[in-house]
């Protein structure tokens, strides 16, 4: 009827428990899941971090954004086993980054957010884009900038992302 | 009304000695306990509060109850509106602020609880929906802080020793001008609070020339926290000892959990607590949600037909949408109608053309980005405490009270902000988490979160309801419009809710094609009730999201069989209402001056523009947008709107809602439906329901006309002309007439 993925599935007791060490916003952090346990619940639940958010559990919405090695993933469809050894930063950690800074300083500017359930999932999206390309063309930020917002808050966004772009460096100094 | 006014956990947990772990305990642990001795946060059964909240007093008079004025400076206000998104905690700091002399910015603004206190709406209702929450509390929580200040004011006479009279203020503190001396309020605070809140009439407010903070772009209280993912909201919060649940819902609303098949292979799951058949669903209890999520989509369940006693409305195997559109539009009457001016018969009858249509929409969900949740906690005084959003507090108070059986009292509700509401939290039978959590809760005897997946929303929200309508029209031989009849087979929201026709026509059913101000001297606007299976509510606009589409599409449709521009044609009917006239000019100027295309634009694509109108919740709303087609598909460059809401608190947060209703009035005109078939939705997350992507957003261009009429609502009413200036924009394009939503259905050349 639904999520066929799992119906279909015998359910077993033989996933794989880890115990496994996370490297999450420069910390270290031992956690006890499945293997296969989304980065996403490991992140909310077992650490308590509730800033990276559920929206639908199948990489459509964005809102589960958080860096893993500088990249930009989608938490809810990522195996907590995937991220072990590499640097996973969230939005808590967002503003130790100096990217992540001028993304959030730009955010508050531009008073981006209505409800802003969606906002630590665009600005994490944003925060990838410019540490990799620091001037990015429309098109790259077009191509970037794809989480949905239900408030429509896209225009603000866009507003924001396009000044971060037009001045790389005249605010890093600041 | 003696019931004494509900105590946020935390200080109840102060009392009771009991640990908590909430989010909100941040918000203590920064403050020194001293302040809560004063206003609100004084401990369940203090004399103060009880004698603040006790005595039956004019609406919003309540002082105590509303403000805290901590030592610092910093004012929290306990806000009887929920902040989803719309502005509305900014909002009241303006408001408040302004007469309480204290900047927007040193406000900390939390939800109220349910209470007589809170119900400071002119219409004698608390609930966050309608656009109403500035517009019809405006004046009493303007009297608020002034009151406030009233006390203060008195409070510092006291301190100074000098006469009230003698004192003034300046932001956060009472100025004694002829000796120099000042006094902070957060230094006043206990003296004011202890002080008889003065008789309202005897407060005098500012005079609006000189507002510091009404009227102006004041910052939004929530942006950093919103921007740093601080914000908290139902889905976040967590409390000691409690336990993670999801639920299986029957596939088809009514049906019954007949039995389990796999039950202890699934109680063997690993994290599994427990496994529970509730009312029309299987639900796991887990130490961990993503356990519980896992274990209860492996619950093979027999679903049972609903019994002819089902207490909720059945979906049956054989619903479909497009079928139910054939059904609506296959029905004759009887019509009861809402409007009749004139003589619509005798009208058509002698006009020169006669010009008929039938228009239709799509049901829609809500999307809004968090899932349903709700957490509840069985405390050991035998009160219930429970987390949920919800627009309507009160409402959802009495109703677990019904449900569990307790008293009204022993119910402690909690409102944290909104992940997006759009009406997707009033109170729906079947369509909330809580009482399954309470099920829970009590079942387990530990505090039990419950989220709804994505998924399992997909297959219980209420959708935006659907309507086939009938319109006929004459023109007159100047190809003018002298009578307009549309009848619409529909159930609107509100009596859907209520499970029955009413006595009066549903405003919420023919709003959009009733109320409109066109000078046609002839019209009707008739309503056919057609009592549906699926479950509706209220969408962003409500019926105007779907009425406005119609009608002004129709009046398009008019204009072209009449000769005329549609644009001149609406200064002509609007010819004696120079409210609408001024602001249907506005927004023809913003556009740069009213061109309707086809035209080729500098990028070399052949572009047109349509014009709408609509009157929601109070404003007015005049669109332009300018289209052009891209592979087959409607792509929109341009929204140009101007809006008269009367007068207005936060231009900027106008500007804001704007551009957000825009964003939803495209994504129903472009990509969104909610399609049924045997019964259930073909989409059960946004993979196969569409939500307009940044891709497909529009430059928004607003302008607000302030007519100084009285004030309107602003979170719906830039909704409902979108649609038909795109589908008008897009007829002229293409020659091509959509009589329907979305315009993804249809393939344009």
């Amino acid at each position: 009827m639904h999520c066929p993925a799992y119906n279909d599935e015998t359910p077993t007791d033989d996933q794989r428990v880890n115990a496994m060490e996370l490297r999450i916003n420069q910390k270290t952090y031992q956690v006890d899941a499945d293997a296969d346990t989304p980065l996403l619940w490991v992140i909310r639940d077992d650490l308590g971090m509730t800033g990276t958010k559920y929206g639908c559990g199948l990489a459509q919405c964005g809102a589960c954004s958080v860096l893993v090695d500088g990249n930009v993933v989608r938490a809810c469809v990522t195996p907590v086993a995937g991220v072990v050894g590499r640097e996973v930063t969230t939005i808590e950690a967002i503003e130790a980054d100096p990217v992540g800074k001028r993304v959030v300083a730009a955010w508050v500017e531009h008073q981006v957010a209505q409800c802003g359930y969606c906002q630590s999932g665009q600005v994490m999206a944003a925060t990838a884009l410019l540490k990799h390309t620091p001037a990015p063309s429309d098109e790259q930020i077009s191509a970037a900038m794809v989480n949905l917002c239900r408030c429509g808050t896209y225009n603000a966004i866009h507003a924001a992302v396009h000044e971060l772009a037009a001045q790389p460096a005249a605010k890093e100094s600041v | 009304m003696n019931s004494p006014i509900d105590i946020p956990s935390e200080l109840r947990d102060l009392k009771l000695d009991q640990p908590v772990n909430l989010s909100r305990r941040r918000f203590l642990a920064g403050s020194a306990i001293g302040a809560l001795v004063i206003g609100f946060g004084l401990p369940i059964g203090s004399a103060r509060v009880q004698a603040a909240t006790a005595v039956t007093a004019e609406r919003g008079t309540q002082v105590p109850a509303f403000l805290e004025i901590r030592p610092d400076g910093t004012v929290r206000l306990l806000c009887p509106f929920m902040e989803g998104g719309q502005g509305t905690f900014t909002a009241m700091a303006q408001i408040v602020g302004e007469e309480l002399d204290v900047e927007p910015a040193h406000f900390l603004i939390d939800a109220a609880p349910p209470g007589e206190a809170y119900v400071v709406m002119e219409n004698g209702l608390r609930i966050t929906g309608g656009s109403m929450s500035v517009r019809m509390s405006y004046p009493t929580m303007r009297r608020l802080g002034a009151l406030a200040r009233a006390m203060l004011l008195q409070a510092g006479a006291d301190t100074l020793k000098v006469p009230v009279g003698e004192l003034s203020t300046e932001p956060g503190k009472v100025v004694h001008a002829a000796s120099g001396r000042s006094v902070a309020y957060g230094d006043l605070a206990e003296r004011a609070m202890d002080l008889p809140v003065p008789d309202p009439a005897s407060v005098k407010l500012r005079d609006p020339s000189q507002f510091r903070w009404i009227g102006k772009p004041v910052r939004r209280l929530d942006a950093y926290d919103k921007s740093t993912g601080k914000a908290q909201y139902s889905i976040d919060l967590k409390v000691d000892d409690m336990l993670h649940a999801a639920v299986q819902h029957a596939p088809r609303l009514g049906m019954t959990v007949g039995g389990l098949r796999n039950e202890a292979q699934v109680k063997a799951m690993k994290g599994v607590h427990s496994v529970h058949v509730l009312p029309g669903a299987v639900a796991v209890v887990a130490e961990r949600w993503w356990h519980a999520k896992r274990a209860v989509e492996a619950v093979q369940v027999d679903w049972q037909e609903p019994g002819a006693d089902s207490k909720v409305r059945t979906m049956p195997a054989d619903f479909s949408s497009d079928a139910y559109r054939d059904h609506l539009a296959a029905q004759t009457g009887p019509a009861r109608d809402d409007e009749n001016e004139g003589d619509v018969a005798a009208a058509l009858k002698g006009a020169k053309t006669q010009v008929e249509a039938t228009y239709h929409n799509q049901y829609l969900n809500h999307g809004q980005l968090e899932p349903p949740s709700a957490l509840a906690r069985f405390n050991s005084d035998g009160s219930l405490e429970v987390w949920l959003p919800n627009q309507a507090p009160d409402m959802f108070r009495d109703d677990i009270a019904k449900r569990t059986g307790l008293a009204k009292e022993q119910i402690i509700l909690h409102s944290p902000l909104l992940g997006g509401f759009f009406g997707r939290h009033f109170l729906y039978d079947s369509a909330n988490p809580y009482p399954q959590a309470i099920a829970l809760a009590k079942a387990v005897g530990r505090p039990v979160k419950l989220i709804w997946t994505r998924e399992e929303e997909f297959v219980r929200d209420v959708l935006r309801p659907v309507a086939v309508v009938k319109f006929r029209a004459g023109l007159d031989e100047k190809g003018l419009p002298v009578a307009i009849e549309a009848v619409s087979a529909t159930e609107g929201p509100t009596e859907a809710i209520a499970g029955k026709q009413g006595e009066k026509i549903d405003p919420t059913a023919v709003e959009g094609l009733a109320g409109k101000s066109y000078a046609i001297a002839n019209k009707r606007i008739a309503q056919i009730y057609v009592k549906g299976p699926a479950m509706l509510g209220y969408w962003r606009s409500v019926g105007n999201s779907l009425n406005d589409f119609f009608y002004e599409s129709f009046l398009d449709e008019l204009a072209d069989k009449g000769g005329h521009d549609p644009f001149e044609l609406r200064l002509h009917l609007l010819r004696d209402n120079p409210r609408l006239t001024t602001l249907l000019q506005a927004v023809g100027e913003l556009s740069g001056g009213w061109k309707r295309g086809p035209f080729t634009a500098e990028d070399g694509t052949k572009r047109a523009r349509g014009v709408a109108m609509a009157s929601p919740f109070g404003s007015e709303a005049a669109v332009i947008a300018e289209v052009s087609i891209e592979n087959g598909q409607v792509k929109v460059h341009d929204i140009w709107q101007a809006i008269d809401p009367g007068s207005i608190v936060n231009p900027a947060i106008v500007e804001h809602q704007v551009n957000g209703a825009v964003a939803l009035g495209l994504s129903q005109t472009l990509v969104e439906e909610a399609v049924w078939v045997n019964g259930m939705p073909r989409a059960r997350n946004y993979d196969l329901y569409p939500i307009l992507p940044p891709s497909r957003m529009a430059r928004v261009h607003v302008r607000i006309v302030e007519s100084g009429a009285k004030m309107g609502g602003i979170g719906e009413p830039p909704l409902p002309a979108v649609a038909p200036a795109v589908a008008n924009a897009v007829a002229r394009l293409t020659g091509q007439r959509a009589r329907s939503l979305p315009l993804s259905r249809h393939t344009f050349a």
